[in-house]
């Protein structure tokens, strides 16, 4: 099939991308069930329109900075520098974010366009918990109801944010099909969209799903790279050498990464989850493992077995438990622009336990995976070379699985 | 001229409608799908759509979600599907079959491969549903080379210029979603059917079905006034699920049903 042939960037820029059909080269598209054609291409008129208009943009920015609390720091991690003995390494800090990650530069971005367009019930997907307790949390703050999908089985491992999203007035509903998991809530919030495709917006959490979603996401989120980019060549008049992000879907990375893509000199690594390891199948690694394929919308790179039929992922970092991959990160890893990594389980805990303890910050266990990535290649890096790391979230959710998996209960 | 061209128009001949049973392949053991399909021709089922199971079906109520989940039980690949089709024809060459799922499992064989397979067993339709003609260019050109029948959807929020793109690429039949929603939902409106068939008849010559909520004699008499083919799927499968620890029974069950349905349209069109 053709969709492994590499489709090399318009006008020599990254930045043009997707298609008026919303692909990246062979990647994304729009595979989804007729009833939604419509609906999307509504979507995708309001979102262009939107974001070229001042009255709209004026009101996110206001709403970044004084509910989510933006510009986020852009902070030079001294010691753990040091520790490393190579590059300086800066932490783009999201974890101090309004809600505590990066998800919530999206779902504010999508509930005002949610507005706008008239709708007055909201849907998400959710993992961790993470992009549930951010839609709950915009929904609260616009007065709108909201429905949140989340696997049956992640409802046990995070009960806290269920609790949360149930004080901030959203109905969770327990998915109880498939491996009960977020690529199972994801189809249920589908099905609901489908059937309630009048009145409700879908906030999709991740750079995945079907066009205009990969894109739009990525342009809410891309606020997190511009103010990086902005906030080193202040600090250092340079930019940096490499940006490092954990990989999901691929929202945070997108975020940092896409502003500097034309930048020829500014490397960049996308960190997927290798679980156990990626030699044991049990991973949620689709780029360094995985096969392109059509899921949730989109084609792009996926785990899934010779019959096609997606496979069951793992990873100790729940928000990055997911089979597939947004597809402009399955286009990047093609063309060679962004390289893409796996870290396993232990290599992320690691990371966990050294940031806080020589930083004094407790980092989410997805950006856990970046930092791992960062303690492997800084050390080798010379002492004026700096590295952007990208801590999407803060780790206080993770508490009570770090504390489990170091024998202690909480 | 294709299979289900033939056999929708000579069911016009005689003034009757299409009735087309979907039933999940390897739901509930896979030894029981070649019987099962036999069983429902001989109760009255002119085409019969053959459900592909996909471990993540978007668009499907929790009813076929789970003959998909008991079919997988069994690890029912696509290629086990099209060998099913392959026995079924050693004694049925008449009866079209269409293929019913979702593009993974189609695009991890191949389009190329997938459609000379699908051929070679003896399909004569597929219907693959979150494909849109936006993204069909490559398989329909496979497809076509094999004659094969794309069958495409047209839902209730379907624009008249898509319905006309949508009509020019699909052959067979184009099959109309009569609700918003996943298979098993909602209530159907049949005269809020019947405006519309009546609507989409002046957009498009092709032969239309429709499916999604048709679950007894009366719905399935109702939509027959108006479309061509009446499509039960969720209210066979229902009996399925049921009686699925007694095969014999599910057989029976299934097969009073879709009888029941078989005898309620074209009962109507004789007083009419």
């Amino acid at each position: 099939m053709s969709s492994q042939s590499i489709v090399k960037p318009q006008s020599q820029s990254y930045l043009n991308m997707p298609d008026a059909g919303g692909h990246f080269g062979n990647y994304g598209g729009q595979f989804v069930a007729e009833t939604l054609m419509v609906p999307l291409d509504e979507l995708r008129q309001a979102y262009e329109t939107y974001l070229k208009d001042p009255d709209f943009l004026k009101e996110l920015d206001d709403d970044l900075k004084h509910y989510v609390g933006r510009p986020s720091p852009l902070y030079f991690a001294e010691r753990w520098s040091q520790r490393l003995g190579g590059a300086q390494i800066f932490l783009k800090r999201e974890d101090l974010n309004h809600t505590g990650a990066h998800k919530v530069n999206n779902t504010i971005g999508q509930a005002l366009l949610a507005k706008r367009m008239g709708k007055t019930r909201i849907i998400a997907e959710t993992g961790a918990g993470q992009h549930g307790v951010a839609s709950a949390t915009v929904a609260a703050r616009l007065g709108l109801e909201c429905v949140v999908y989340m696997g049956a089985e992640d409802i046990q491992r995070q009960a806290i944010n269920v609790y949360r999203m149930k004080l901030l007035g959203a109905k969770v509903v327990a998915v109880e099909s498939g491996s009960k998991t977020l690529k199972d809530a994801l189809n249920e919030a589908m099905r609901d969209w489908v059937t309630n495709v009048d009145d409700t917006f879908y906030i999709i959490g991740t750079v995945a799903g079907p066009h205009p979603y990969p894109a739009m996401v990525r342009d809410f989120q891309a606020v997190i790279g511009r103010e990086a980019r902005r906030q080193i060549l202040q600090q250092r008049d340079c930019l940096p050498n490499r940006l490092i992000a954990c990989v999901g879907g691929g929202s945070n990375a997108i975020g940092l990464f896409y502003p500097f893509l034309d930048d020829a000199d500014v490397a960049m690594t996308g960190v997927e989850a290798a679980g156990d390891g990626l030699a044991t199948g049990h991973h949620a690694a689709p780029l360094c493992a995985g096969k392109p394929g059509v899921l949730h919308g989109n084609r792009t790179y996926l785990m899934e077995d010779s019959d096609g039929q997606i496979i069951e992922t793992h990873s100790v970092s729940a928000g990055l438990d997911y089979p597939g991959v947004g597809p402009e990160h399955a286009w990047l890893k093609d063309t060679g622009r962004v390289e893409y990594v796996a870290v396993t389980d232990k290599e992320a805990l690691q990371a966990f336990h050294d940031l806080t303890r020589i930083e004094g910050i407790i980092p989410a266990l997805e950006s856990s995976h970046a930092l791992a990535q960062v303690a492997k290649v800084a050390p080798a890096m010379s002492r004026d070379e700096i590295i952007i790391v990208n801590l999407s979230g803060r780790g206080d959710k993770d508490i009570h699985t770090v504390a489990a998996l170091d024998g202690i209960t909480v | 001229m294709s299979r289900i061209t033939q056999c929708i128009e000579l069911l016009q001949s005689q003034g009757r409608k299409a009735l087309i049973p979907y039933i999940t392949a390897g739901d509930p053991v896979p030894e029981l799908t070649v019987p099962l399909a036999h069983a429902l021709v001989q109760a009255g089922a002119d085409i019969i759509e053959l459900g592909v199971p996909f471990s993540d079906p978007m668009a499907d109520g929790p009813v076929i979600q789970r003959a998909s989940e008991r079919a997988l039980e069994h690890h029912v690949s696509l290629r086990q599907v099209l060998a099913m089709v392959r026995e079924f024809r050693q004694t049925d060459t008449k009866t079209p079959i269409v293929l019913m799922g979702y593009l993974n499992p189609v695009e991890v064989m191949g389009y190329g491969a997938f459609a000379k397979a699908a051929a070679e067993a003896g399909v004569d339709g597929v219907l693959t549903v979150d494909l849109p003609p936006e993204e069909a260019d490559q398989i329909l050109q496979e497809l076509k080379q094999y004659a094969i029948d794309p069958i495409f959807l047209l839902a209730p929020t379907t624009s008249d210029e898509r319905v006309k793109k949508i009509c020019r690429v699909a052959s067979g039949y184009v099959y109309y979603v009569s609700v918003k929603g996943v298979t098993g939902a909602g209530h159907l409106n049949a005269e809020a059917v019947a405006e519309k068939i009546a609507h989409l008849r002046q957009l498009t010559d092709l032969p239309i079905g429709v499916g999604f909520g048709i679950k007894d004699g009366a719905s399935a008499r109702a939509v027959a006034q108006a479309a061509d083919a009446v499509v039960v799927g969720s209210a066979l499968i229902g009996k399925i699920e049921l009686n699925r620890e007694d095969h014999d029974t599910v057989v029976r069950e299934v097969s009073a049903l879709l009888a029941s349905m078989r005898n309620a349209m074209d009962t109507e069109n004789t007083n009419s």
